[in-house]
């Protein structure tokens, strides 16, 4: 049964920056009234994160009248006007938790492991594999060179072979890391593999390691069981990450629930709210330095985190790992080479910079199309269904494999796509958040796109874990800004004439008949808690997500952009020649009103 | 935001430096409390335990991993030579005995019944820990390192490559908009840190490199010199490991900026003196920026700049760190706090800035540096 409470407070420490907001009980429903911030006080001079979560706090205190902290202390209960019901929080502070996982074999238990370290909001440094073709002393060189926060061991089903799981705790044991934190502390590891092998891995690793063990993640090849080691992995996070960080004990004790990783808290409210509406959702938050992508296809949560992926500290990652053809294909006007690359690498030195000029502003939105665009390609290469169900094999034959499973990211079966994270939360115009996201993951059929308003999914994900109610209601009230609808094509083709053909009809009854050639796109102004319904045809050839030639009818939610329907075809494929690429995107910027005109 | 925090970089005569020299590992500290030291002078020292190769004797000798023990020649804790043998099969007839040896030299780790295979641990590495700069210990942390403390001019550049190294100071540009070119560089500056003006070429990089340069002090560089020189491309600003024989530090950033006029006086001020220079930068939590640290002689009536960081205000000078006037010095003349809609349509808290032309502008308080005095 939930808690009784109506005054929630909740923050989120980030690398940079210490968000606080107020929830406060309206009737029966629960609504965020209030929000502030603050830098985040981890580093000197100050080395104390609980400053900086007052200093929040008191801009909270300032706006809302309400009395929230007194003699440096959290008022709980709430009385009146003073205190409130709660205190949660969540933190990636620090960087956050770094891991190194070892599986059996790479595509297995490997990739079951790195699936735990990733679902439990850690930064995965290396899987190591003991079929992953580098030799022993290379293996044990690079253990030693990382200094992962914990290690996740895991190989071999219940009853299975013992073998590699030992040899991989043996090369741990050999490399003796010594954790981020400290030269004095064992570094902890979890064992979460075959069972059989738990004293095996004792023996070997209890001298040098804080030992934990946890369920198998791959008791059988059809099974993987990643909670108990996600929730060890977190118990650890709270006990040897968090509480060696500057004033985090004192944090943990003030906190009415356990402090969770911010990218973590994330991924729950987003199971949540899929499991509540029934959904299949993405989420997406780009920060400076890391890109988390989520999903919640047939109820299987995933979570990727692109760490060489960002805006500022990671955007001259983006740009090697892209090209800069990529970088320039989304932009209508020339750039000098040269020019581009010493601004990307100036705001690699200097991320605090905002762009000014619109120029700039597109050259940052269309880094961002492509550190989303790379960051969705990895989650869906990880994001897959088990590999070695189909058939009964030896391991020596499932050793062998090198083909993972196959993605369960099924884009016509998308319902929802959320974008967090300052490029896409604080663009200038909400057009360019909906815009960028849709020339990234390309989404087919029939699709609802949103932004988080203020970035408060994390305190929102961390309260689903003590009251779901009213991390749902604030989430579809107040978290959530529904952009609108996109309708796109599933497949690429040419047309005669137009593309599609749509009967378009708008809560004020007008009727909106038309045609879209191929290759474009349009607006629909519609908003927020309307619908409107549209019967679409695509032209021979082309499909919609319901079969080639076959009309779509439904009915469209609106948003603060509106109706969006995209004929580009998918993949999505710029014109090559560079003058038509230009025209293109220039008449698709204006078709959006994604920028003012010049 | 409860204040504007617009930290520039340090840029100071005289000030006081402390450095924490640790260890990676426990080990031993080789100086005491109130010695003097040289940058070169080695503080510290200890032994990172030697890497590990295996010998998979069970695939070797074609054994059972739990018998493994009744094959071994050598036992946890033995010393071994390369290609001896470790372990070997007792067949009936001698001729068709298999051996597996060691590949390396080194100790027996640990002998496993489990996987089979044995685990050798090669002969430790010394890492020594050099004091980086001339100054006073004045603290010993048992087994770890010690603080050196030093009074010193201290610069600090935006981004640097290259490893900490220590040599003298040599202007090698008269003004601070010159472009460094690679006859700009003297042919034998064994030792000495170089201090150019704008713009360095990769050519002049690779004249220094020739030249024995122990650094390369400039405003900026392109950023295909920087990808040229250490022959990738960084991703992300984390350095100071660079295999480069020439430590180079920016001191405004990438592209053709001149110096900042302080910065580029001073290093005039201090050619000819001994500095100690490091390149690491860590642009992250737990920021990290190069540094040149200049040891000044004490001088008991000169009063030492004591940083603090300080909030905007008008008359305050400030760089101006993004497109479109970057690099430019102005003077802040405003600060309305209201939110302004800037070309870009981002709602942003702006100052009112006016360059020594009279010029004047309009910019996000977020893209400018404050010039520390």
């Amino acid at each position: 049964m939930e808690q009784e409470l109506n005054v929630i407070l909740a923050t989120d420490c980030g690398s940079t920056t210490t968000k606080a907001i107020l929830i406060e009980k309206k009737g029966d429903i629960y609504r965020q009234v209030f929000r502030g911030e603050a830098p985040t006080t981890v580093e000197a001079p100050f080395e104390d994160v609980t400053k900086g979560v007052l200093n929040s706090i008191g801009e909270l205190e300032d706006l809302s009248g309400r009395k929230i902290v007194e003699n440096g202390k959290i008022i709980t209960p709430a009385q009146g006007e003073r205190g409130v019901d709660i205190y949660i929080s969540t933190s990636s502070a620090g960087g956050g938790l770094q891991m190194m996982v070892a599986g059996a074999v790479k595509t297995m238990t490997g990739e079951s492991a790195e699936r735990a370290a990733l679902g439990a909001g850690a930064i995965v440094m290396d899987v190591l594999a003991s079929n992953d073709k580098r030799p022993p002393h290379e293996k044990i060189e690079r253990i030693r060179q990382l200094r992962p926060d914990m290690i996740l061991l895991s190989g071999g089903t219940d009853g299975g072979t013992k073998k590699h799981v030992v040899e991989l705790a043996e090369y741990i044991m050999a490399a003796n890391p010594k954790p981020r934190l400290g030269m004095s502390f064992k570094l902890p590891v979890i064992f979460a593999g075959n069972k059989d092998a738990g004293e095996n891995v004792k023996e070997v690793l209890e001298a040098t390691s804080e030992l934990h063990i946890a369920d198998n993640i791959r008791p059988t090849l059809e099974r993987e069981n990643l909670f108990p080691a996600r929730q060890k992995i977190q118990e650890l996070f709270l006990e040897h990450v968090m509480a060696q960080a500057p004033g985090y004990k004192k944090l943990i004790e003030w906190a009415g629930a356990p402090i969770m990783p911010t990218p973590s808290a994330v991924g729950e409210i987003m199971r949540t709210i899929a499991k509540k509406n029934e959904i299949n959702v993405i989420g997406v938050d780009i920060g400076g330095a890391t890109t988390d992508v989520f999903s919640v296809f047939e109820e299987v949560f995933n979570r990727t985190v692109s760490a060489n992926l960002g805006m500022s500290y990671s955007v001259s990652n983006v740009l090697a790992e892209t090209g800069l053809e990529n970088v320039l294909r989304w932009l209508p006007f020339k750039v000098d080479e040269e020019d581009l690359r010493n601004r990307i690498k100036n705001k690699m030195i200097r991320p605090t910079t905002i762009p000014q000029t619109l120029r700039d502003l597109q050259i940052e939105q269309s880094l961002a199309r492509e550190a989303l665009r790379l960051a969705f390609e990895q989650h869906k290469l990880l994001a897959v269904g088990l590999k070695g169900v189909q058939q009964q094999r030896d391991v020596g034959a499932a050793f062998d494999q090198t083909q993972t499973g196959e993605t369960l990211i099924k884009m016509e079966g998308l319902d929802l796509l959320v974008g967090s994270g300052g490029v896409l939360s604080h663009a200038p115009r909400r057009a360019q958040s909906m815009y960028m996201m849709i020339d990234a993951f390309q989404p087919i059929g029939i699709t609802r796109l949103a932004v988080d308003s203020i970035f408060m999914m994390p305190h929102l994900g961390v309260l689903a874990t003590v009251h779901e109610n009213a991390a749902t209601d604030v989430f579809e009230k107040d978290c959530m800004i529904h952009l609108g609808t996109c309708i796109s094509l599933a497949n690429k083709g040419k047309a005669k004439g137009n593309a599609v053909e749509y009967k378009l009809t708008m809560p004020d009854g007008k009727v909106v008949q038309n045609g879209l050639p191929y290759g474009e796109l349009a607006l629909y102004p519609l908003e927020a808690g309307q619908e409107a319904q549209i019967e679409i045809t695509p032209a021979r050839g082309l499909d919609l997500g319901n079969g080639k030639g076959k009309q779509v009818s439904a009915s469209i939610e609106g948003g603060i952009v509106g109706l969006v329907i995209d004929t580009r075809g998918r993949p999505l494929e710029l014109p090559k020649d560079p003058e038509e690429r230009k025209s293109s995107v220039a008449r698709w910027n204006k078709a959006f009103g994604a920028y003012p005109e010049v | 935001m409860a204040y504007a925090y617009t930290p520039g970089l340090r840029v100071t005569k005289n000030t006081i430096i402390r450095k924490n020299r640790l260890l990676p590992l426990k080990g031993e500290v080789l100086v005491k409390k109130g010695d003097k030291v040289k940058a070169e002078q080695i503080v510290a020292r200890t032994d990172l335990p030697g890497d590990v190769e295996t010998a998979n004797v069970v695939n070797r000798l074609g054994i059972e991993p739990e018998t493994i023990l009744s094959y071994m020649l050598k036992k946890e804790g033995d010393k071994v030579e390369a290609g001896e043998a470790i372990a070997e099969t007792k067949p009936f007839i001698k001729w068709f005995k298999t051996s597996c040896n060691t590949p390396v030299a080194g100790t027996i780790e640990k002998i496993s019944e489990v996987t089979g295979q044995v685990l050798i641990r090669m002969a430790p590495q010394p890492v020594e820990l050099r004091a980086y700069i001339d100054g006073t210990i004045t603290e010993i942390l048992e087994s770890e390192g010690a603080i050196i403390e030093t009074r010193c001019a201290f610069v600090q550049g935006i981004f640097g490559v290259g490893r900490e190294r220590a040599g003298e100071i040599t202007m090698v540009a008269s003004s601070p908009d010159e472009v460094l070119k690679a006859d700009g560089i003297p042919k034998n500056c064994e030792g000495k840190i170089l201090v150019g003006g704008s713009l360095v070429t990769s050519e002049a990089i690779k004249a220094a490199n020739e030249g024995g340069a122990a650094g390369l002090v400039v405003a900026g560089m392109h950023a295909k010199t920087l990808k040229e020189i250490l022959g990738y491309d960084i991703g992300v600003a984390i350095t100071g490991t660079e295999n480069i024989p020439t430590t180079i530090i920016c001191t405004e950033g990438f592209g053709n900026i001149a110096m900042a006029t302080r910065t580029f006086e001073m290093m005039k001020e201090l050619s000819g003196r001994r500095a100690s220079i490091s390149g690491a930068t860590q642009i992250r939590a737990g920021v990290i920026r190069p540094e040149i640290i200049v040891p000044v002689e004490s001088v008991e009536t000169e009063k030492v700049e004591e940083y603090e960081a300080s909030a905007l205000a008008v008359g305050d000078l400030v760089r101006i760190i993004r497109e479109p006037y970057f690099g430019r010095i102005g003077k802040v003349v405003e600060l309305p706090p209201e939110l302004t809609k800037v070309e870009s349509e981002t709602m942003v808290r702006i100052l009112k800035t006016e360059f020594p032309d009279g010029e004047k502008a309009v910019l996000p308080r977020a893209n400018v540096e404050l010039i520390e005095n």
